[in-house]
């Protein structure tokens, strides 16, 4: 099923008897893989108003990522948070959507200074589980009027309505960026010069490390700034007082989309899981696994607090000594990449605790009456 | 606005709950003297009071759930209060409610620089946050004007904005996570000190839903290291229309300033009345802000100034030290008063995309003349906030209703124009019977049906935020 329009959609929706995977380019096949009829979002394609004056977008649900990308580069602009594109880590083929990016909340290595895609969502419009197309919120920038729903569709991975509209708060494509590069730390090390970056007046827009193995042979540490020219050049230069080289532009821009795309664990053989710690726990947690006995390859964004951790994929790959280190400190661990297998037997998403759990099916109940939209995708 | 009536098994109640709620709390964190509730009566939004039943101020986490567990056994509603500053009617209560305040819940819990995170009580104010942190070079970015004044507790609810969310965002977007306390006592933990939710994000759905959901305790909230530097630019024209444009200039230039101020003539005359900061004799004011290095400053401002100039400004004054910026702010911040001393003023707070600014101000300008009330216009133009102050007599019969269907007109306009009723300063009461203007019955619906799901008895805030008679149903099932 291909709808071409939101009332098409909705009419699927509400005659639907059986249950529907929802997919838009299908890119992006994480969590418990679900049964029923597909439904592609990707028929619903469009930008429908582009003010850059306003450094607004409202575009339809099935548009491709790159088309709006497009779009917005003739103006000079972008979506700020940087979503990965995950065709090469997962393995698939297909043209990823903007509604998939937003149904996935998914944000790149500009999440620490800018946000999460989630952040940038003015406005959303959807279709529920009963076919009543709802929306929330709208296309300005500041909009306080009702019950945030656009978060709650965010990151829901399809399981609460089929969004048909979103709208979208942009940003100005800077003049420049340049990268501090220091090479050889230790990942405590590395993480605790992203937290003396990240803590400067100096605005830093990416913060990673890559133990050596990772990006290079020796490990590496990048903090990002971007902006006008001799203010990223000032800034790039009060940083690098702490040691490292500077590399500018495209040099620049390159590490961020490996990092952004985690390409350094794309083809490898292993289970991937994406783990979200407070910043300085991402060592501590990679040192405890470790004395654990799993083994382990890491790569740290986020200043340190989104850790990309490549295991053997064997049994459990990993995930009672994950979790149980992740719930140790707060955090949690998503299984972003497993056989079909390893997925049916480990749960995907991280099992919430009871009142949170009740609250979450509470919510699904209520969009999602006759829980058709892709069942048992998040557990 | 039309408070609904109590229900008098509730008020025949009052000394038995009294007493209920004195066995959980201390003493004088029980309040039920008659005189002494009147303190509660109402928030910023003061056309409309009613004393609540009772007010409570528990002092912790544990303390809040004991209360909510006893007014959900009685099924007494319960209407949050952080410091009483929404000019929504938030906070108001019903003569049948429990006024629960977190003020006496103030602490800071933790402050983690490396992590550029703090943890607080819910009851601390905004700028105390801030004061908390700055000796060592950090604060918390939203930052409403009653930042003084009011809660962390009453920003999460309002999902508050400030003069620099247009750089760095409003409350949701600096919200890590919340302790929250439900209807019915039980106490749950979303989010921390890491990012993201990993299931649905709850977090996102709290944040600006007006104490409806559960009362917030403790938060979680990024913290961020100062710029070197800010300076801002004033720049006076002689149109709106010119005025809106530069602010469309300035963002397709791909420069964020941290904050674009808007005044129109009558707010421009009143401040230079009342505080003197010496702006030029305009139609239309801006006041553009930019951060960080010396070098960046300097490069933002030219651009700026090139902007502008081609626009043929009536003045543009660049800010060449402290005092001058002060001087430049002064007459934005006391703009409310000012218009204050005109008049009694409504507030409005309505956001429409910013290519409409001319237009929509035209239309005020025009309403303005049929109404017969003054208006005088400041507000966030980066982001197409509009703060209309509406001035009346509170005195004269009839003013109050007639700025109250003014500013209904008001709103009506900012969503034609594709906007929202509510920018930053949330439904309430006040836009309640409104939301019919921007959403269908089914929207209202879903979001009433998120409510059902973390208070079934529709025990928290119930007659807010939206239209009495659709919510009727529920608030009576209780
Ligand atoms: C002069 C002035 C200037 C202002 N400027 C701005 C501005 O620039 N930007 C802006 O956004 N707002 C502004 N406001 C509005 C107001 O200050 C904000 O809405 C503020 O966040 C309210 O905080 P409070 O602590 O006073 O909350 P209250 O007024 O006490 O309550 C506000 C809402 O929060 C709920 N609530 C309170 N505590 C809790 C809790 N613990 N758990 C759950 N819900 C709770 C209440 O039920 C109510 O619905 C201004 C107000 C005034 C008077």
């Amino acid at each position: 099923m291909r709808p071409e329009s939101e009332e098409e959609l909705a009419a699927l929706v509400a005659g639907a008897r059986c249950p529907l995977r929802v997919i838009g380019g299908g890119t992006r096949p994480v969590g418990h893989p679900p049964e029923g009829a597909v439904l592609s979002a990707a028929g619903l394609s469009g930008v429908v108003t582009y003010e850059p004056g306003a450094l607004t977008l409202v575009v339809r649900a099935g548009t491709p990522v790159a088309d709006v990308e497009a779009v917005l580069a003739g103006e000079n602009q972008r979506l700020a948070f940087e979503p990965m594109d995950h065709r090469a880590l997962l393995g698939t083929a297909g043209v990823p959507t903007i509604g998939g990016v937003v149904a996935a909340n998914v944000s790149g290595p500009r999440r620490v200074q800018a946000g999460a895609c989630r952040d940038f969502l003015l406005g959303a419009r959807f279709v529920d589980g009963a076919g009543r197309v709802l929306k929330s919120g709208g296309r300005v920038m500041k909009n306080v009027t009702g019950y945030d729903l656009v978060k709650l569709l965010a990151g829901s991975w399809g399981t609460l309505g089929v969004l048909s509209e979103i709208s979208f708060k942009l940003q100005a494509i800077p003049e420049a960026e340049a990268t501090v590069v220091r090479r050889g730390l230790s990942a405590a090390a590395g993480v605790a010069a992203l937290s003396a970056a990240l803590g400067s007046p100096f605005d830093v827009s990416g913060a990673a490390h890559a133990p050596a193995g990772v990006l290079a042979d020796e490990a590496l540490t990048l903090v990002r700034l971007e902006g006008m020219g001799p203010s990223v050049r000032y800034r790039a230069g009060r940083l690098a007082e702490a040691g490292g080289e500077i590399v500018e532009a495209g040099e620049s821009a390159d590490l961020w989309r490996r990092i952004r795309d985690v390409q350094p664990f794309a083809g490898r053989a292993g289970a991937l899981w994406r783990v979200s710690v407070k910043p300085t726990d991402g060592p501590v947690l990679s040192e405890r696994l470790a004395a654990a006995g799993l083994k382990h390859e890491a790569l740290f964004d986020w200043g340190g607090g989104l850790v990309w951790l490549l295991v053997e994929e064997r049994g459990d790959a990993g995930a009672a000594v994950i979790r149980a280190q992740v719930a140790a400190s707060g955090g949690h661990a998503r299984l972003e990449r497993a056989s079909a297998q390893t997925r049916a037997r480990v749960p995907v998403f991280p099992p919430r605790p009871a009142p949170l759990a009740e609250i979450e099916a509470g919510i699904r109940a209520r969009f999602d009456p006759r829980g058709i939209f892709n069942p048992g995708l998040m557990g | 606005m039309h408070i609904p009536p109590p229900r008098q098994s509730l008020l025949a109640g009052k000394a038995a709950l009294a007493a209920r709620l004195r066995s959980v709390l201390p003493d004088d964190a029980v309040i039920d003297d008659p005189h002494e509730t009147r303190a509660y009566e109402c928030d910023a939004l003061t056309a409309c009071h009613c004393p609540p039943l009772l007010a409570v101020l528990p002092a912790s986490t544990a303390e809040v759930s004991a209360v909510l567990r006893i007014c959900y056994e009685e099924g007494v509603p319960v209407v949050p209060r952080g410091s009483g500053t929404s000019l929504a009617g938030g906070a108001l209560p019903t003569a049948d409610s429990v006024v629960l305040g977190v003020a006496r819940m103030n602490a800071v819990l933790e402050v983690d620089y490396a992590n550029r995170f703090i943890r607080v009580e819910a009851g601390r104010t905004n700028l105390s946050v801030t004061g908390e942190v700055e000796a060592d070079g950090f604060f918390y970015a939203p930052d409403p004007s009653s930042q003084l004044a009011c809660a962390i507790a009453g920003n999460i609810a309002m999902n508050s904005g400030g003069a620099h969310c247009l750089k760095y965002g409003v409350t949701t977007n600096n919200l890590l996570g919340v302790t929250m306390v439900k209807a019915d006592g039980e106490v749950v933990e979303i989010g921390g000190a890491h990012l993201d939710a990993p299931g649905l994000d709850l977090l996102g759905l709290i944040c600006g839903s007006e104490g409806q959901l559960g009362v917030v305790t403790e938060a979680t909230l990024r913290i961020l290291h100062k710029p070197e530097g800010a300076r801002p630019v004033l720049i006076g024209f002689d149109s709106n229309e010119v005025a809106g444009q530069c602010v469309s200039d300035i963002i397709r230039a791909g420069i964020l300033p941290v904050a674009i101020e808007f005044m129109d003539r009558p707010c421009i005359e009143a401040t230079e009345a009342f505080a003197h900061p010496g702006y030029p004799d305009c139609e239309a004011l801006l006041i553009v802000e930019v951060e960080g290095s010396h070098a960046e400053i300097d490069a933002q401002l030219a651009v700026i100034k090139e902007i502008a100039l081609r626009l043929d400004p009536v003045e543009l004054r660049e800010s060449r030290s402290a005092e001058e910026s002060a001087k430049i702010w002064l007459g934005r911040k006391s703009a409310f008063g000012a218009m204050g001393q005109i008049n009694d003023y409504m507030c409005l707070d309505g956001t429409i995309p910013v290519s409409q600014l001319p237009f929509v101000l035209k239309r005020i300008g025009e309403m303005s003349r049929d109404y017969g009330l003054g208006v005088g216009n400041v507000f966030h133009a980066g982001d197409g906030n509009m703060h209309p102050l509406i001035l009346y007599d509170a005195n004269k019969p009839g003013d109050l209703e007639k700025c109250e269907a003014f500013g209904a007109d008001i709103l009506k306009l900012c969503v034609e124009a594709g906007g929202c009723l509510t920018g930053e300063h949330g439904v309430g009461v006040e836009k309640r019977e409104l939301m019919g203007a921007q959403f269908s019955s089914d929207d209202l619906e879903a979001q009433m049906s998120v409510k059902d799901v973390f208070d079934p008895d529709w025990l928290l805030n119930p007659a807010k935020v939206f239209p009495l008679a659709l919510s009727a149903g529920r608030r009576s099932a209780a």
